[in-house]
């Protein structure tokens, strides 16, 4: 099985009901199952802050969810986890990183050196997936610990399990 | 222009199961200022999330009234997320904007919508079912019935005077906001 359709098998198995993104193309084949997904709310979002407020009012409601970002969208956040770490909502997010293994773009490494450790920072735990044989054991531990413990954790998706980008024109 | 607290006081009279989610500042105040409630959302923080947030419960319980209740300079914040309503069009979302036209909890300097900028506007090209200005006490009937059974995603600009009211304070234990509301919309699921 594909590393994405990996994670949309752990989001089926938890209940994942409402999944925001902003578009990446790390993530497409994710976003994609879960848009086709007719039980999960896929939620487009501008900016990746909005996305920490969108799962926190899911929580309220009583619907599991998560969020997908690149590296990048981390650094949008920072703020907004104040909301899940004083209220103690669940908050699973899956970045995939930029600016580390074979990154065309030095735009990308300023944010992406520093993602795990603002993560932390910010309350985190962080598990970091190098090899796709291991997406799948580690994203379903990262589902449950975050959503049965009301815990914030992130998983990190190397640039190097994600593969080099391809600049085609 | 209307006075803020008397606004919000009608518009959360007979409010059955309607969930507020209110943002940082005043109206956080003005919503414990109508007599505290285990379905008001209290945000201490989180500076551009209400509708956010309004987004996600209304998502999550699409039989349930959500009213985000916030001011100006929380909306400009978040302004984008207006946008991402407007994809999403949940009918069950309303969002309250009480604008004075300043940020009153950093000292009263003018906001954006002190110089014209328009947030029936900005909604209107996002896509919202409706959205409209209101200046007059004699409005708020009419707000409260959109805001219990109108279609929505609406978003209302209620221009309000900007003088001070007293500070109501609720809770800042968001855990225990939290849990309190959780409970309650279990109890009362199905009912709102």
């Amino acid at each position: 099985m594909a590393w994405p359709d990996a994670i949309y098998a752990q989001f089926r198995r938890v209940g994942i009901r409402q999944v925001g993104y902003v578009p990446d193309a790390g993530h497409s084949r994710l976003i994609e199952l879960c848009v086709a997904d007719p039980n999960i709310h896929d939620v487009v979002l501008t900016t990746e802050e909005e996305g920490v407020a969108l799962v926190a009012g899911a929580a309220l409601g009583g619907q599991r969810a998560a969020l997908l970002m690149q590296s990048s969208g981390v650094g949008n956040c920072i703020n907004m986890f104040s909301l899940t770490k004083n209220c103690g909502f669940p908050c699973l997010i899956l970045v995939t990183m930029r600016g580390e293994f074979a990154e065309f773009n030095p735009w990308q490494v300023a944010m992406g050196s520093i993602t795990e450790a603002s993560l932390k920072l910010a309350g985190f735990l962080t598990y970091r997936i190098e090899a796709a044989d291991d997406v799948d054991d580690v994203v379903g531990a990262a589902c449950d610990m975050a959503l049965a413990g009301n815990l914030m954790i992130a998983v990190l998706l190397s640039q190097r399990l994600i593969g080099r980008k391809v600049w085609t024109k | 222009m209307l006075d803020r607290r008397a606004f919000v006081k009608s518009l959360l009279a007979d409010r059955g199961g309607l969930a507020v989610v209110c943002g940082l500042g005043t109206p956080t105040y003005d919503a414990a200022a109508c007599g505290d409630h285990p379905l008001n959302f209290y945000l201490w923080g989180a500076m551009g999330g209400a509708a956010m947030i309004g987004l996600g419960l209304a998502l999550a319980q699409p039989n349930r009234r959500v009213l985000v209740l916030t001011g100006d300079g929380e909306a400009l914040m978040g302004l984008g997320s207006l946008a991402t309503i407007g994809v999403k069009q949940p009918k069950n979302l309303v969002v309250v904007v009480l604008d004075n036209q300043h940020y009153a909890e950093t000292g009263m300097q003018p906001s954006h919508t002190r110089f014209g900028i328009d947030l029936v506007a900005v909604a209107k090209a996002c896509r919202f079912a409706d959205a409209l200005h209101v200046s007059e006490l004699s409005d708020a009937d009419r707000i409260r019935d959109l805001a219990q059974r109108g279609r929505g995603p609406i978003l209302v600009q209620a221009l309000i005077a900007s003088d001070d009211a007293p500070r109501v304070l609720p809770t800042r234990d968001g855990h225990a906001i939290k849990t309190r509301f959780m409970a309650a919309l279990g109890a009362a699921a199905g009912s709102g």
